[in-house]
This record gives C-alpha cells, sequence and structure tokens, in this order.
C-alpha cells in the first residue's frame, strides 16, 4: 500500500484548484491512501474545504503564525517531521510546489520527479523533458520516500463530497526565520484564474502594445475567458508576467484555447499542447502556432477580434 | 571575499529541435549544438552585474559534467567570470547530488552568494537551487526577477503564478533567476582571447566524498503524440459557426 501526502496549495481562505488535481494523480498511485497537510496560520477554512475533496481519508493541519504565507523555507521543515510514515510526497507544479517540493525531497535525501503527467506505477511515472519535446518514463528505486511535482494540466480536479478526517497536528520542527514575506502584487481582475480558466484567450507580439491587448480582454469578457499572453508579449510589456503561458509560464490545459497573433514558439506550445480545442487567429498562414491548431483563420487580428466579439452577439 | 558562485549547465542549446532516439533510450545528441543553459546565463549575468555595482569581489563559475563542459566554462569566463571550477562527470548526475557537490564547494569557497537557474532546458528539473539551499540550511529566493542587496540581506522579486512576490533574505542565500531579471551580455572576440588565460580548476566528481547515488532509471523515452491536423477557415462568421457547431461556444 501506498501512503501519500499531498501537500495543499492555498492563499490562507481558499484551497487553490491545483490541489484538487494533485489529489487526483495521488488517487491513481495504486493502492494509494491519501493525506492532504494544510500548512497556515488559521488551516480551518482550507482544511474543511481538503477534507471535502473525494479520495482524501485524512487532512493534517499545521498550524503556526509563520505560515501565514508560503515560504518555502518554513514549510519544508514542518512537512518533514511528519514525513516519515509516508511513501509519497506530492504537491503541485505551481511556482508554489516548485518553489518549496524540492526543498522537502533534499531535507528526506529523496529524489524528486518533476511535472508528473501520468502514473504508471507506486514507482513508474512520466514527465515531459526538452520542454515537452520528449516524454521519459522513469522507475524511482523505492528504497525511500518519493517526492513528486504534479504537471497539474495532466490531470482532472477531483470531485467533492468527501469526508475525510481533519487532525490538527503539532511538530517539532526549527523554524528558520532567515526568510521573510513582504509583498504579493497580485493583479486583482474579475476574470477567471488563468490556471483553471475553461477558456482562454491569449495574445501575442502582434498586439503591438498594452493597449492592443484591449480588444482581447473585451472578448475575453464576452467569452468569460481569462486572458493569457505570450512570452514575447510579456518581454516586451504588453503584459504583465503572471499572464505568461508556456514552458516557462503557466502550463494550461482549458477546453478553448485562443492563440491571438501568438506565432507559436515551441515553448509557448508546450504551455498549450492538452487544451481540448486549439484555435488560431495569425496574419502569417505559415506560423507554426496552425500546426498545431484545430481551427485556424489567416488574417488581421485587429479586424476579426472585434467580429468574433460582435457575432457573439 | 565576498564572493558568488554560479551554476553553469551544458545542455543542447536552446535553438535545437530535439529528436527522440528510435531505440527509446534518450534524445539524440550527436552533432547537435550545446550551449549555456539560458538561465544559467542570466544568472551568471547576475553576478557579474552584482560585481560591477561594487556589490561582490569575485564570480565563479561551476559546472559539473564531461569534459566538452569546459567550453562552457570558458565562454562563462569570457563573459566575466574570475575562474571556473569544473566538477568533471561522463554520467548523468541527478539534481540531489548536484546539490551535494555544491554544498562541498561551498564549505571550500565560502560563498556570500549562490545563483543558479530557474531550471535547466533539457532535463526541465527546476530542483538544484532549491535543493542545495536546504542541504546548506539557508534562504532560497527562486524565479528571481530582481535582486537588489543591502548589506547582510537582500531583496528579492519572484516571479509566481499570483504576480510578483517580494521576500526579504539574509545572506548567505540561493538564488533561481527568472527569464526577466536581465539581458546576458555578448561576448566579445577579445573577451574570449583572454578567457583562455583564466584558471580553470578540474576536480574528478568521484574524489569529492559525493556517492552520486541513482535512484532514478529511465525506462523509456518517446516523442510526444501528436495533434490531429485542425481545419482552415475564411472568416470570423465561419469560425464562430464553427465553433458553435462543435459545441464549444
Amino acid at each position: 500500500m501506498s501512503k501519500v501526502l499531498v501537500i495543499a496549495e492555498h492563499d490562507g481562505a481558499n484551497l487553490n484548484p491545483s490541489t484538487a488535481k494533485s489529489v487526483t494523480c495521488a488517487t491513481s498511485i495504486p493502492g494509494a491512501e491519501v493525506t492532504v497537510a494544510v500548512c497556515a496560520a488559521d488551516a480551518s477554512a482550507v482544511a474543511t474545504q481538503a477534507a471535502a475533496l473525494k479520495g482524501v481519508t485524512h487532512v493534517l493541519k499545521l498550524e503556526n503564525a509563520a505560515n501565514a504565507h508560503p515560504l518555502a523555507a518554513v514549510i519544508a521543515p514542518q512537512i518533514v517531521a511528519i514525513a516519515a510514515e509516508f511513501t509519497h510526497v506530492l504537491g503541485p507544479s505551481t511556482t508554489f510546489g516548485k518553489d518549496l517540493m524540492p526543498r522537502i525531497a533534499a531535507l528526506l535525501g529523496a529524489p524528486q520527479l518533476s511535472d508528473v503527467m501520468a502514473v504508471e506505477s507506486a514507482t513508474r511515472f512520466r514527465r515531459p523533458i526538452y520542454a515537452g519535446n520528449a516524454i521519459v518514463t522513469v522507475e524511482v528505486d523505492g528504497s525511500g520516500p518519493i517526492v513528486a511535482t504534479v504537471r497539474t494540466a495532466s490531470f482532472e480536479a477531483t470531485g467533492t463530497g468527501g469526508s475525510a478526517t481533519i487532525e490538527s497536528k503539532t511538530v517539532n520542527a526549527e523554524i528558520p526565520t532567515h526568510t521573510r514575506f513582504i509583498s504579493v502584487s497580485a493583479a486583482k481582475s474579475d476574470r477567471p484564474d488563468l490556471q483553471s480558466a475553461r477558456r482562454v484567450v491569449s495574445g501575442g507580439r502582434a498586439l503591438g502594445s498594452a493597449d492592443g491587448f484591449k480588444i482581447l480582454y473585451s472578448l475575453a469578457d464576452k467569452l468569460g475567458a481569462a486572458v493569457g499572453a505570450s512570452r514575447a508579449a510579456v518581454d516586451a510589456g504588453y503584459a504583465p508576467n503572471d499572464m505568461q503561458v508556456g514552458q516557462t509560464g503557466k502550463i494550461i490545459a482549458p477546453e478553448l484555447y485562443m492563440a491571438i497573433g501568438i506565432s507559436g514558439a515551441i515553448q509557448h506550445l508546450t504551455g498549450i499542447k492538452d487544451a481540448r480545442t486549439i484555435v488560431a487567429i495569425n496574419k502569417d498562414g505559415e506560423a507554426p502556432i496552425f500546426e498545431v491548431a484545430d481551427v485556424g483563420l489567416v488574417g488581421d487580428l485587429f479586424q476579426i477580434v472585434p467580429e468574433i466579439e460582435k457575432l457573439l452577439g | 571575499m565576498k564572493r558568488v558562485l554560479v551554476g553553469v549547465k551544458r545542455v543542447v542549446d536552446y535553438n535545437v529541435r530535439v529528436r527522440v532516439k528510435p531505440d527509446n533510450t534518450g534524445v539524440a545528441l550527436d552533432g547537435v549544438k550545446m550551449s549555456i543553459n539560458p538561465f544559467d546565463e542570466i544568472a551568471l549575468e547576475e553576478a557579474l552585474r552584482i560585481k560591477e555595482r561594487g556589490g561582490a569581489e569575485e564570480v565563479v563559475a561551476v559546472s559539473i559534467g564531461p569534459a566538452d563542459a569546459q567550453q562552457q566554462l570558458r565562454t562563462a569566463l569570457a563573459m566575466g567570470a574570475d575562474r571556473a571550477i569544473h566538477v568533471v562527470t561522463d554520467t548523468p548526475v541527478e539534481p540531489l547530488t548536484a546539490a551535494k557537490v555544491f554544498l562541498k564547494l561551498i564549505e571550500k569557497e565560502q560563498p556570500f552568494i549562490v545563483i543558479f537557474g530557474k531550471q535547466a532546458i533539457d532535463d526541465d528539473n527546476s530542483q538544484t537551487g532549491q535543493m542545495l539551499a536546504a542541504l546548506w540550511n539557508r534562504p532560497q529566493a527562486t524565479f528571481a526577477s530582481k535582486i537588489e542587496l543591502s548589506g547582510e540581506k537582500a531583496s528579492v522579486t519572484r516571479e509566481v503564478d499570483a504576480g510578483l512576490e517580494t521576500l526579504e533574505v539574509d545572506l548567505p542565500a540561493v538564488f533561481t533567476t527568472d527569464l526577466r531579471l536581465n539581458e546576458p551580455r555578448y561576448v566579445k572576440l577579445p573577451d574570449i582571447m583572454k578567457a583562455k588565460k583564466k584558471p580553470l580548476d578540474t576536480l574528478p566528481l568521484k574524489d569529492m566524498g559525493v556517492e552520486p547515488k541513482a535512484r532514478l532509471k529511465v525506462v523509456r523515452v518517446e516523442p510526444p503524440p501528436q495533434r490531429q491536423k485542425g481545419v482552415r477557415v475564411k472568416d470570423a462568421q465561419e469560425l464562430v459557426d464553427l465553433l458553435k457547431k462543435k459545441g464549444i461556444l
């Protein structure tokens, strides 16, 4: 039997959707019993949400004032203090998990599998390398704990309706003070979250300016979509970094992805290849984006995008 | 001496479209152009800028890899690193082993900052920096887009999913670099000549007292599944009609 510990990602009030996806990955490990750990200053609200996730049997609350912000150096020793009984420790492959999980792995003396996209057995996993241009199957020797980050775009969120037990855990761990949270500038938006949105409208350098992106925001609002951007558009300052889609930005799997004025660099395509339907609009009919698009339209985006919006009524 | 260590990994150049070998044992590397991992170039550039602002006295580039990794270390020296350390091994090194090697080097070199790229573009692991920070029991500030030093502290802005996060860390610390931290300089010909005279020490990995224990075994490497070829539409009307017909809109 496998005992799997999933580290919850949350903002203090709400569980991040990446956790429900990590739980799905955890439950696909044969014979898994899944426990979710919530590290927070006050973990009650998030623990209740975690306990409702299907497939979770236990939720552990690790409460400490130092956990008010998700600092890897602070959380890692607390997880290590409770890790002994688990065969696997999983976290999402978001910036939260990418930052934290290797720190946990090193303290456990364990190797880490990054971006797990499929589970083949309790010790065998598939993950992308070379920006998704190759998929490697890796066998871990099971002589110690296995630490992994979960490629959230590869797993559906588990459902709710579960009723796991919730337990407060006091851990004996030395919590460092050498790392201090100062601030986070989160762009407040009424649009859906890019990483979990069903529809995403994304723009590239062809938008020409931050102002040019306005037609995308307008279309996105009509569609109830999140807005993304290519690395080129972010580098050019047309859109903030948290909108970047691709290997070095966010990897997403919406039902509809509209790539507008995006040529389709390899690293961008890696970030969208799990999207169910990809629509590409570009004036260059030879652009690589058309090689992966389900529906392609060659033309002037500044004319086409407002037309689409109008047609949607 | 105020010293910065920079991790420099030799990887397939980012412009190369890699191909999986027909026997599924890996990707074809014969005759393929190799370069410094682009994120490590950003790491080196940041170290050089810290030194040029008077924040550090020496920048040391470190690579763990086969004999050929010397080429990338020479490039790092040409960019401006003062000296280089090459930890030589012909077998691939797991991130945990790499972190242990760096810990050994830290004991000797006593750096106040260690900088890595946020990930290598070959295995895409994004682990070594965080693992080193854990073993060293020091702060980590990953995915940095801005690093400001002041005395014994650093203020680091990180690119996180929510936006930009700022941390304050005590030095020494480990940083990993994101894309927008800086734009690495180009190497000029006279610098390449000068780099040939800069010190480059080689240390066999087996002499470092680090057991290169491999717990991960590659079973199979395959190309990713291809998407089916799509259709072209002629205008916005046809696009919207098609998406509606497919039940997507």
